[in-house]
């Protein structure tokens, strides 16, 4: 009996020490990657960012590993935001943003690292506002829009744009939006508020920019705002004038590009430092004919052609 | 027998600090990890936070350009009413269910019963979120002509459905350990099963279906990823269980990964959490002093 319980004894303080020890690695497992370091004798690019530019970074990636294939390019999400942060801890080599960093952020990179982030343009991005196929809404002024999402704006209810949206019984407009990091966020603040204004409260604010066009196609009353890529069959995207009486443009490759339609914006992409090595090459390689037409399959606006030479802005 | 009986006593006191370091470990995570959470957030705390503000303006403007404002109220409105409701369907279903698996069932059942509880329980709450932006945001819709079915009964309906499995289990436990003498002596008093239940056995085991219920409800308020997906994320007071709110856990989790590093922002969603430690803490606290309560009867 007696060694039996001491058996038991070992054997508790074996489970014991083979979590602590589990958890031990996977405390050590989830260190990042130091920059550039190579995975399987790979050079690897750690590239971040916007949630908006997310799924061509990810085409990006996968195309470039079937041209170079020394190189893997590792694509993450989660904002713009993120990216920043990545790229002024160190731990990003090149952060995808759908706007520019803020002085402020500027400035503690410059802390951090000791050199100047630069900026590149690798494409546009027509942010369309969608609504539910089923409402009967086709055009918006950009003062409607700034009325429905802005602190202050009285529009709340569909039949004050001047239609009946049947499918909407409660006739309430449901704004929906994006958490208060992202740059698709901050973008659209900025084009229909100005820098100092703020959104209404109250919307509901989704984690990604598919969530939202998600949302809206199941929702009859919704209105919401995402990158021009990810239309559904279930939406409907709205032509925006930008005020009353002038004409309203649909979000396309041209009226991003000839600035007719007004939400459009650049995408860029942040280094620290001029790139050199493989990094100066991938971004070589993004703005060649073949890169920017990668941008055009994924559903957003390649560069003119006179803008298609790599330069820092 | 001579070799061995020197090892045993080389390894047992290495064995004997082993197990006192894992004891141990437990209690230094917790304060670690508390006293990292207010570090974070401290300096902001001493430094301007407006402690009135705080926790009476509706308003959460955390990136504002013009003027931030950090109001949680609406955000603990939001964690309060999902959780409220949440234990309003919990509680009935789950004490029930504890009472059924305990008194009503014949063992066979009880074995099958318990499986599919805890399957309940093995559900991760991504995929309860799930379920709650696409099934249920449609059947709200539809059922009560809602514009949007992301709403507080959404995510209380599904936190609901996560905290019965606890409430059950320990429920359950709660039940089981009224003495078979308190059952036999209703029993011979001519006492039916209904009797018994509810004359005896519930008074008896009152405290461990409470500590049953704090525990469910602490299970409510740290639930984070299935309500951000469910409750449509939307920071505003709620005036029905049809409106969509925000709770404190998923602003973190929403907003944390891109707040600057020590930005004011950063330092107030700390803050949340320091908030949310306490409250889970008084809520556990509680269950903790019930359940004593019932050892020492």
């Amino acid at each position: 009996m007696f060694n039996k319980s001491r058996l038991k004894q070992n054997r508790m303080a074996l489970v014991c020490l083979a979590v602590a020890f589990t958890i031990f690695l996977a405390g050590c497992g989830q260190k990042s990657d130091e920059t550039t370091t190579s995975v399987s004798g790979k050079i690897a690019i750690q590239n971040s960012g916007s949630d908006t530019m997310v799924n061509l970074a990810q085409t990006w990636a996968e195309e470039y590993a079937s041209i170079n294939p020394a190189v893997s390019v590792e694509v993450s999400g989660g904002g713009s935001g993120t990216g920043i942060a990545g790229l002024i801890n160190g731990t990003v080599d090149i952060a995808n943003c759908s706007r520019q960093m803020e002085p402020e952020e500027v400035e503690r990179a410059k802390k951090n690292l000791g050199k100047e982030p630069v900026k590149f343009v690798v494409g546009y991005d027509a942010l369309a506002v969608y609504i539910h196929k089923d409402n009967p809404l086709n055009e918006v002024t950009i003062e409607q829009l700034a009325g429905i999402y802005g602190e202050g704006g009285k529009i709340t209810k569909w039949s004050q744009l001047g239609i009946k949206n049947t499918a909407c019984p409660s006739d309430e407009i449901i704004r929906v939006s994006r958490q208060s990091n992202s740059g698709t966020y901050h973008y659209f603040r900025e084009t229909l508020l100005g820098k100092e204004k703020d959104f209404k409260l109250g919307s509901r604010d989704l984690h990604g920019s598919k969530d939202v066009v998600e949302l809206v196609g199941r929702t009859p009353c919704a209105i919401g705002y995402s990158g021009m890529g990810y239309a559904t069959e279930h939406v409907k995207k709205l032509k925006i004038s930008r005020e009353a009486g002038k004409p309203a443009y649909a979000p396309s490759l041209e009226t991003a590009l000839d600035r007719t339609y007004p939400i459009a914006r650049p995408l860029y992409m942040y280094t620290i430092g001029e790139p050199t090595g493989e990094i100066r090459k991938y971004l070589e390689w993004i703005y060649s004919d073949v890169g920017q037409g990668i941008v055009k399959q994924s559903g957003y606006v390649p560069l003119p052609q006179e803008e298609r030479v790599m330069a820092s802005k | 027998m001579i070799s061995r009986h020197r090892l045993e006593t080389l390894t047992e006191p290495v064995i004997e600090w082993i197990i006192r370091l894992c004891g141990i470990s437990a209690i230094i995570f917790v304060f670690g990890i508390f006293f990292f959470v207010f570090r974070e957030g401290a300096d902001f705390l001493f430094r301007e936070l407006d402690l009135v503000e705080f926790f009476t303006s509706p308003e959460w403007y955390p990136t504002s350009v013009s003027h931030k404002r950090y109001g949680v109220l609406a955000l603990i409105a939001g964690t309060a009413s999902v959780t409220i409701l949440a234990m309003i369907i919990a509680v009935p279903f789950g004490l029930g269910a504890a009472i059924f698996v305990s008194e009503f069932c014949n063992p066979k059942l009880k074995e099958t019963f318990k499986i599919v509880i805890e399957l309940l329980a093995a559900i991760p709450s991504v995929v309860w979120g799930f379920i709650g932006l696409t099934i249920m945001n449609e059947l709200i819709i539809d059922l009560f002509n809602a514009p949007i079915g992301l709403t507080v009964l959404n995510g209380g309906i599904i936190l609901a459905l996560m905290s019965v499995p606890i409430i059950v289990s320990i429920g359950e436990d709660a039940l089981k350990a009224v003495p078979d003498s308190y059952r036999e002596a209703a029993e011979a008093l001519g006492a039916t099963r209904w009797q018994v239940v509810y004359k005896v056995l519930l008074p008896a085991a009152k405290n461990g279906l409470l500590a049953a219920v704090l525990l469910g409800v602490a299970r409510a308020i740290g639930e984070t990823m299935a309500v951000l997906m469910a409750t449509g994320h939307a920071v505003k007071i709620p005036h029905g269980v049809l409106d969509s709110v925000r709770t404190l856990t998923a602003t973190i989790a929403a907003e944390l990964g891109e707040a600057p590093v020590h930005s004011d922002h950063y330092q107030v969603l700390f803050l949340i959490g320091v908030l949310l430690f306490s409250i889970t803490f008084v809520v556990n606290l509680t269950a903790d002093l019930i359940v004593k309560g019932i050892r020492q009867k």
